[in-house]
């Protein structure tokens, strides 16, 4: 949806959506983020607001089209070495500072109070998800020898609920689109692969290239091998795939029906009005929504990676 | 009709991706209420499993919804290129 003076809606999501060189609050109010570039100048570290409105600095400046539109490039159009503390940087060291204070803190708790007091309060409800993680998902999943594996699957249950709801606040410790990003999603499927192939008994190899099956679904042609080969990559992309889009659906759709204001705004006061008081109901409806989606999507991350591991050890 | 909307302004494409995503949403839709179904009859039958049904509930409901995703990023991609 796009007019000459108003607001160019597509744009304003995949702003939103996507990542960027400096953290924008407000109109006015921009948190400029360090960027770390290594190219053949050697190594170069400045703040993202040198940057801004296309300007050249040290030879790099932001591509404003092409393949690398966004991004920082130098003078030739070539993409250096970008390591670069950028928001979706940031915001991962938030949430990961949140996770370590908030369970360390509890072991803490743990360790001066154990044996003497009853937990209450927020260690009482963490204690409660900790022991449904490890038992009702880890232990009926895994069964025996699970300890090895739950303090895994604890850390990625955690990680993913605290990104999914950090995503939905609107201010600064939030609102970074962390696991709407198919490279964070990536990361945390690959480490669920390496949970589940490299810590298997050989029994589960041998059940990939030498399944229990007929001879004649395996040996002049290796189709069942091949099948469950594929299915060694294609439980992690799945994984992938799900969590990135149930979340960058719910952002795109709070973010499209908040647009939906600003955009009935030039048609009217009665127009405006009657479609800002739907759009703010709908935006409470999937808010609420979101807020469900965000538990869900972590415990199904979870407790797939869980019976992966699981049918991985019975083999 | 549809030769009407090329002239005007829209790309085949565009209108593919729509129609495949709406087209995805019915059978995730459907599957999704048939799982619904069966697990409130499942529940009504036998009330003190509900915790068991409804953990597979929500699983099942949850691998539906991945392939519909996988639908909608495709027709995404498609719009987007």
């Amino acid at each position: 949806m796009r007019a000459e003076e108003g607001l160019d809606v597509s744009k304003l999501i995949f702003e939103h959506l996507g990542d960027s060189y400096e953290w924008h609050i407000v109109e006015g109010a921009v948190i400029p983020l360090p960027c770390i570039l290594i190219g053949e100048q050697g190594v170069d570290v400045f703040m993202s607001n040198k940057l801004e409105h296309g300007a050249t600095y040290q030879g790099y400046h932001i591509a404003e089209e092409g393949d690398y539109e966004g991004k920082i490039v130098n003078a030739a159009g070539e993409r250096p070495f970008d390591i670069s503390i950028t928001k979706n940087v940031l915001e991962l060291f938030i949430v990961c500072t949140l996770l370590c204070s908030v369970v360390l803190g509890l072991a803490r708790w743990y360790r001066k109070n154990g044996s003497k007091k009853a937990p209450g309060g927020f260690v009482g409800m963490m204690e409660a998800v900790i022991d449904f993680i490890d038992k009702d998902v880890a232990k009926e999943s895994i069964g025996h020898g699970y300890e090895r594996f739950s303090p895994y699957l604890m850390t990625v249950f955690l990680f993913i609920l605290t990104s999914n709801l950090l995503g939905l606040l609107p201010v600064f410790p939030g609102g970074a689109n962390l696991t709407g990003n198919i490279a964070v999603t990536l990361t945390c499927a690959v480490s669920a692969f390496i949970a589940i192939n490299f810590f298997a008994p050989k029994g589960y190899y041998k059940s990939i290239f030498w399944p229990d099956v007929p001879i004649f679904l395996k040996a002049p042609l290796p189709i069942m091998p091949t099948i469950e080969f594929i299915g060694v990559f294609t439980k992690p992309f799945s994984l992938t795939v799900r969590l990135f889009a149930n979340i960058m659906a719910g952002h795109i759709i709070i973010l499209a029906l908040t647009s939906v204001v600003f955009v009935t705004a030039k048609m009217g006061t009665a127009m405006c009005a009657s479609m800002t008081a739907v759009s703010v109901l709908f935006c409470i409806f999937m808010n609420c929504l979101e807020l469900l989606v965000a538990f869900i999507q972590a415990y199904v991350f979870t407790i797939l990676t869980a019976n992966f591991i699981g049918l991985a050890h019975d083999e | 009709m549809i030769l009407e909307a090329v002239e005007a302004g829209m790309s085949l494409a565009q209108i593919g991706a729509a129609i495949g995503a709406a087209i995805a949403v019915i059978g995730a839709a459907f599957g999704i209420g048939m799982i619904g179904k069966s697990a409130t009859e499942s529940i009504a039958r036998q009330p003190s499993a509900a915790g068991n049904i409804r953990t597979s509930m929500i699983l099942t409901a949850a691998f539906i919804e991945g392939v519909a995703l996988f639908a909608i990023v495709v027709c995404l991609l498609v719009v987007l290129k």
